[in-house]
Parts: C-alpha cells; structure tokens; sequence
C-alpha cells in the first residue's frame, strides 16, 4: 500500500517534469541564485529576529521578547512608524502619479525630445547621491539658497535651522524624496507603452471612445496593468524604506527624532550597536507592513478600466 | 502642460548641470562661498591633476578599468539573460510551483537587505567566492528586481502568437529566442540602464579585498577621500563616473524609440 503511494508519487512527478521539462530547466539558473543568495538570507534573517544576537556568540532563541520590546517599551520605534507611514502616504502615492503622468506626457513627444527630456527626468536617479544638493539649499546659513530667497522676498528676516526645527525636518524630506522619484518605475512605464499594441486604439474609436480621458481609462490603464503593478511594488518599497536621504540630510539622529524611519532604526541597532536579532525583527515588521500595503494596493488596481 | 514638464525638468537637470560645470572650474571658483552654479573660467585642470595621480598608481589604471568593464558586462548581460529565461515561463505558463515562485519573488523585493547582508556573506564565503569578481556579478545576476521587470513586460506578448509557433513545432527555447526577446526589446533594454548603472557604481565593498580586483569606483574613490586638496580632481572624478551610465542611457532609450518605428511593421 505505502508502496503504491510512494511510486504514484514518483509518476506524478515524472509527469510533470515531462510535461513542464523545459520550463523548469528555463527556470532553474534564476532559481539556484535567487534561493542562495535571497531566499536563504531572508529566511535566516526571519529566523534571528526570534534571537538574541551580537554577531560574537551563537544566537541565544528568546521567543517573541524581541517584538514584544519593540512594540511595547521601544517609543523611538513608535516615533519611527508614525514618521514612516506619515513619509509613505504622501510620497508613494504622489511619486507614483508622477511616474506615471510625466511618461505619459514624454510619449506624445517627437522621439528625439523623449530621449533628452527622459534623460533630464531620470537624471537625479543616476547622478548617485545628487540628493546631497539639497544639503546647498537648505543650508542653515544665509548663503543657503532657501534662506536667500525667502529673505529676499522678505518672508523672513533672519536666516532658517532648517534641519534643527522639529517642524521642517519632514516636509523637506518629502520635497527631496518626491524629486528623486522618477527612478525605475518611471522607466518601466516609458517601456510599457511601447508594448501597447497600437491597433488597440483603432478599435476603440470603433467602439466609441469619444475624448483622451476614455482613451486613458479604457484602453491605456488595462493595457498598462502589468507595469502598473510592478510601479505600484516599486513604490511601496522606496516610500517605506526611505532612510540614506534622512541620516544624510537631517542627521543621524535627526532633531527630536524628527526624520527618524523604521529603516534609520534599523540601522541603529544593525549597524551601530550590532544587536541582529532586534535589527532583524525591525526588518520583519517593516516588510510585514509592505505585505500589507501591496496587498490593499494591488486589490485597488484590479479596478482600473472597469 | 509644457509648462509643467518645463519647470519641473529645470529642477531634475539641476544636478547634471552641476557635475559638468563643476568639473571645469578652477579650485578658487570650487571654493567661492556663496556657491555660483555656472563656471565661469572654465579649465582642464582638475583633469590634468586625476591623470597624474593615475599615472602613479601602485597597480596600472588599465587594471582597475579592466575589472568594471568585466563586471559590468558580464553582470549586465548574465541579469538579462538569466532573467527573462526564467520571466518567460513565469509570465505565459501555468505549472506546478509558478504560482509559489511568482510571490516569493515580489515578496523578497520587501524584505531590507541592510539585514539579509550577515547571511549572505556567510553563504558567499562557503561557497569560496567572496574576493572575486564572482561575489559581486553572481548575485547581481539573481536580480528580482529585473525579473519582475522582465515577467511583467511578457505578461503583454499576445498568447496567440506563442500557440502559432508551437503548431509548428517549436520548443520553448526557440520560442523564448524568436518571439520572447524580440518582443520584449523595450523592457530588457530598460533593464540594462538599470543593471549598467548599479554595478559601473559598485565598489565591490565587503567582497573584494585583493587590490588587483577592485573596480574603478574604488580606485577613484580612494583618490578623492585623500584630503580638501583634491576637490577639484573629484569634481573631475564625478564627471568621468557620470559621463558613462548615461552614455548607455541615451544609446539605450533611442533604441527604445526605434523599436517603436518598426513594431507597426509585425
């Protein structure tokens, strides 16, 4: 009897490695890598943040106390949440808009003027830390350009402590965050419309479409449904783990915790105090919470074009 | 509209404008307070002084220069084929495990590397990769990023063509040369930019230590970090760095372009 089991086993999977043989053989140099050097580590990571671990001795398995510490009695952390969900709301949703409008605008151009204004676009995603301007602007000094301007105008008087007003910290950091956004996901849509196949459009004046916004809803956003979904994991991902822009702007750690992010709190606890096992509960909640954005994102987009 | 694209593509240029003038200036311009955007006496001097600071090198720059270039293509090419072979299925099949490997790949693109680097350098260093070339193309090739990119582009390549070819015989291989890559030039294309620019940049970091291996990046980074005096050669330095990458950009995305003339012809 067990027998029989084992060997039906053994012909299903016989059959199916016959029927999706080169599929798998298609799949299998990705799979390798991607099992050694991404699956594995997050597994492990997964697996620390239920310890005790300073990178010296063996992890110590402490259970839950790791979590129950950070959301507990850990109130940095809590400031890092509220100022990570304050950050992604306002600049996922916008950036991704942005990504969106602005290729859609470059695609009606003359192909030589797209190339230079995609180039121009994308030019402060590959200048490296370009970002580090933004130190020249709002520099606290009266020579900062910010602080030249508004007294100029008049609007104040004596130059602005940009990065030590609790106040400032964030909206700045959003205004640089929002000007870096048209990075990968911005490309990936100028590379989608090239896919729409143009016979799309022909049939919709048939079919009745009367303005560019039916045009846009009914034929442009299905046939962009792919890119949109690969934008939308894009999006959650950089608007939640916003961290190089804050430690390099406002400091590390930033004014009353004020642009202090999930990730920046990681990086404490990861790479100052090399205390693993929180550092990699930190990253499990943080991807916890992309889970769920992505989840309630993608339900969202399922709608478009109905 | 122009209005907006205008104003905003002032703001993006900003820094492109910055690193070109900045490399021309004279180092009393570098260091003028308030800063001026445009130089003014522009000279070739902060040029002259990196090519003499090369010329000394302990290992020849050809050396340095040699192991990006190897690093570069090889990992840009590995990404994009290694990717859209395994995007292909993924994105046209229904087979066990597709489902499975589809969600664990955008899920690990959640997960913060800042922790997953401990356990990755382990697995490197028993495998006996860590101080080679290897450390840093290998995992660049298992680029999810490129993947979802790649499988979310196939997505859109009729199925009607596929089956045509299949009645006539063709295996998944020749299906994956003949109609995947050609249809899909807009996307893989895009991911060259992106797998080009990540790795011109890399340092090798924690990976390569042998001095005859590092990449250019370091080399000039090792120039620049030695004091207030070189400002002017690192100015100099972000220039060449940048000249590159969008060299590749602007070859890349007009070739985008062309692909859009000749798609009205399939």
């Amino acid at each position: 009897m067990l027998k029989s089991k084992k060997a039906m086993a053994r012909n299903n999977f016989l059959k199916t490695w016959e029927l999706h043989k080169e599929k798998y053989l298609l799949i299998a140099p990705f799979a390798l890598i991607f099992i050694c050097f991404t699956f594995i580590p997050i597994v492990v990571s997964i697996v620390l943040s239920f310890t005790s671990f300073n990178m010296l001795e063996m992890p110590k398995f402490t259970g839950l106390s790791n979590y129950i510490n950070l959301i507990v009695y850990d109130e940095v952390f809590l400031i890092a949440v509220k100022n990570t969900l304050l950050f992604a709301i306002i600049t996922g949703p916008i950036s991704y808009i942005m990504c969106f409008g602005f290729s859609w605008l470059i695609n009606e151009l003359p192909p030589k003027i797209r190339a230079i204004m995609t180039l121009i676009f994308y030019a402060p995603s590959i200048s490296g830390n370009a970002y580090l301007m933004w130190k020249l602007i709002f520099s606290s000094d009266m020579y900062g350009y910010a602080n030249a301007w508004l007294m100029r105008l008049g609007i104040i008087s004596e130059p602005v402590l940009w990065f030590d007003k609790k106040e400032y910290v964030m909206p700045i950091l959003i205004i640089v965050q929002l000007w870096l956004s048209l990075g990968v996901s911005f490309l990936a849509f100028i590379a989608g419309f090239q896919n729409i196949d143009r016979t799309l459009y022909e049939a919709g004046i048939i079919d009745g479409i009367k303005n560019r916004w039916q045009e846009l809803w009914f034929i442009t956003l299905p046939a962009m449904k792919p890119q949109l979904m690969f934008g939308a994991v894009m999006q959650i991902t950089q608007s939640l783990s916003v961290a190089g822009i804050s430690m390099e702007l406002a400091g590390f750690p930033s004014v009353e915790y004020a642009g202090h992010t999930i990730l920046t709190h990681l990086h404490d606890y990861g790479n100052i105090r090399y205390e693993m096992g929180y550092a990699s509960a930190i990253a499990t909640i943080l991807f916890l919470f992309m889970m769920l954005s992505n989840i309630i994102v993608q339900k969202l987009l399922r709608k478009v074009g109905e | 509209m122009t209005m907006v694209l205008g104003a905003f593509g002032l703001f993006s240029a900003w820094p492109l404008i910055y690193v070109i003038n900045n490399a021309f200036k004279p180092l009393n311009e570098i260091f003028l307070f308030p800063p001026r955007l445009f130089v003014q006496n522009p000279t070739f001097n902060n040029f002259k002084d990196l090519f003499t600071i090369i010329g000394n090198s302990w290992i020849p720059f050809s050396r340095y220069i040699f192991n990006t270039v190897f690093i570069t293509t090889a990992g840009t090419l590995g990404t994009v084929f290694v990717g859209s072979m395994a995007a292909f299925p993924l994105a046209k099949y229904k087979f066990p495990g597709s489902k499975v490997m589809s969600s664990l790949i955008v899920y690990s693109l959640m997960f913060s590397s800042s922790v997953t680097a401990i356990p990755n350098y382990i697995i490197m260093s028993k495998l006996g990769m860590i101080d080679s070339y290897w450390a840093v193309i290998i995992p660049a090739i298992g680029s999810t990023l490129g993947l979802y990119l790649m499988k979310n582009n196939i997505v859109q390549i009729p199925d009607s063509l596929l089956e045509a070819s299949k009645m006539d015989g063709a295996s998944e291989f020749k299906i994956y040369f003949s109609i995947i890559m050609p249809l899909s030039k807009p996307a893989w294309i895009t991911l060259i930019v992106l797998s080009f620019q990540s790795l011109w940049g890399t340092t090798g970091g924690t990976f390569i230590y042998a001095e005859k291996l590092k990449p250019v990046s370091y080399a000039l980074s090792q120039i620049v970090s030695a004091g207030v005096a070189r400002t002017g050669v690192a100015s100099a330095v972000s220039l060449i760095m940048l000249v590159v990458p969008v060299t590749v950009f602007i070859i890349s995305q007009s070739n985008v372009i062309e692909t859009m003339a000749t798609s009205g012809m399939k």
